[in-house]
């Protein structure tokens, strides 16, 4: 039985004061996703039927590195946001919850951590 | 988990048919959604055959004939059958409004009738509404000032009266929220659309003095940020207001004041 007055079950715990954050940078994230995926789209399509050694030589650059490490970045933090948005939306049980965000979390940051190592990798020369 | 089935006590079956007058020429069928707490039994559709030529031409007309000279066992809400207090609402021909202000012209096949959705169903087309009131009070929807209060009436120029403009007409029908499924999902926490427009015509008075506040208990990722801007809100809204567009004046505001 629960005997807490309608306004008080309205109230819950209150504001968490919070939130703007997530939701700026989901936008942010996905501004900088725009030419991001621009850019990586028409390269990949300059480069499809290029040999391993040209696409190595693309990888070498600066700048391609640089923005291959920016996009993998905004794309899986931007993934997370979204995913974060997801799961708190249509999963209710507490613990589910927890541990689905914990696992796509840990998740997204591997694979982003995974991908930037290995443009760095062979922009360093590997 | 989100459900996608009615629980087994909700499942709707299938209910009586109440046959038109052999006299009748002009009749239009009305399925309405029945629930009677007391019997136990599951909520079951029943089929009105209505002799539109003695008929009024709103949907809450043939409720209440329905009601007056058929079956007087029809349970539902209604006050001022013109669209202003918002008793009337529920899901009509697949869209939740105002039986009072919806044409029976403008439905082409039977006409359809279901409470509002995803809310408790008290009797027929009756929901529970108690939560919903419980989160408008919550919102403190009153004028709140902290300077003596002035000999005469509160001033107020054109344009910040203008503001206000879309948001007072609000009746609080709770058509929107009901047709949120943000609200569906998480109405325990979500304030929905209805109550949002509600706490965004407070914040956009320039007499209210406490806009710091109210921001305050609505920045929240549950009270405001469950909206994904899904729109079902203004699509529905009975009496043609934005509400989708006053959550995203909260959401602005709430950025303004991040930098």
């Amino acid at each position: 039985m629960n005997f807490r007055t309608p306004l008080g079950r309205a109230r819950g715990l209150g504001s968490a004061r919070c939130g703007t954050d997530h939701w700026l940078a989901q936008r942010i994230s996905a501004l900088a996703l725009i030419p991001l995926v621009l850019w990586f789209t028409a390269s990949m399509m300059f480069y499809m039927r290029a040999d391993y050694v040209s696409v190595l030589n693309w990888l070498h650059s600066p700048i391609n590195a640089v923005l291959l490490v920016l996009m993998l970045t905004a794309l899986f933090y931007h993934a997370y946001l979204g995913l974060q948005m997801v799961l708190e939306d249509y999963i209710h049980n507490e613990w589910v919850k927890v541990s689905a965000l914990l696992s796509v979390r840990f998740a997204c940051i591997s694979l982003a951590a995974a991908g930037i190592f290995s443009v760095l990798r062979i922009a360093f020369g590997g | 988990m989100a459900e996608f089935r009615l629980p087994p006590n909700s499942r709707i079956k299938q209910g009586k048919i109440w046959k038109a007058p052999e006299a009748a020429r002009n009749i239009k069928r009305f399925h309405v959604y029945r629930y009677d707490p007391d019997s136990g039994d599951n909520p079951r559709m029943d089929i009105y055959e209505i002799d539109m030529d003695k008929c009024g031409p709103m949907v809450l007309d043939a409720l209440l004939k329905i009601k007056n000279e058929i079956d007087a066992t029809l349970t539902l809400r209604r006050s001022c059958r013109e669209g202003v207090c918002g008793s009337c609402a529920m899901n009509i021909d697949g869209t939740n409004t105002l039986a009072c202000t919806h044409d029976i012209k403008d439905i082409k096949d039977d006409v359809k009738i279901y409470p509002l959705p995803h809310m408790p169903v008290i009797k027929d087309l009756v929901p529970d509404l108690t939560h919903f009131f419980a989160q408008y009070a919550s919102i403190k929807p009153w004028i709140r000032t902290q300077s003596p209060a002035p000999d005469r009436e509160r001033l107020q120029s054109k344009q910040e009266r203008a503001k206000l403009d879309g948001l007072y007409e609000c009746i609080l029908c709770a058509c929107c929220s009901t047709a949120c499924p943000s609200y569906w999902w998480n109405s325990e926490r979500y304030l929905g659309p209805a109550l949002l427009l509600q706490a965004y015509r407070w914040i956009a008075d320039s007499r209210d003095e406490t806009t710091g506040e109210r921001l305050d208990d609505l920045q929240d990722p549950f009270k405001l940020y469950r909206c994904h801007t899904i729109m079902n809100c203004t699509r529905t809204c009975p009496k043609g207001l934005n509400p989708a567009k006053s959550i995203g004046e909260i959401k602005q505001l709430l950025a303004e004041r991040e930098h």
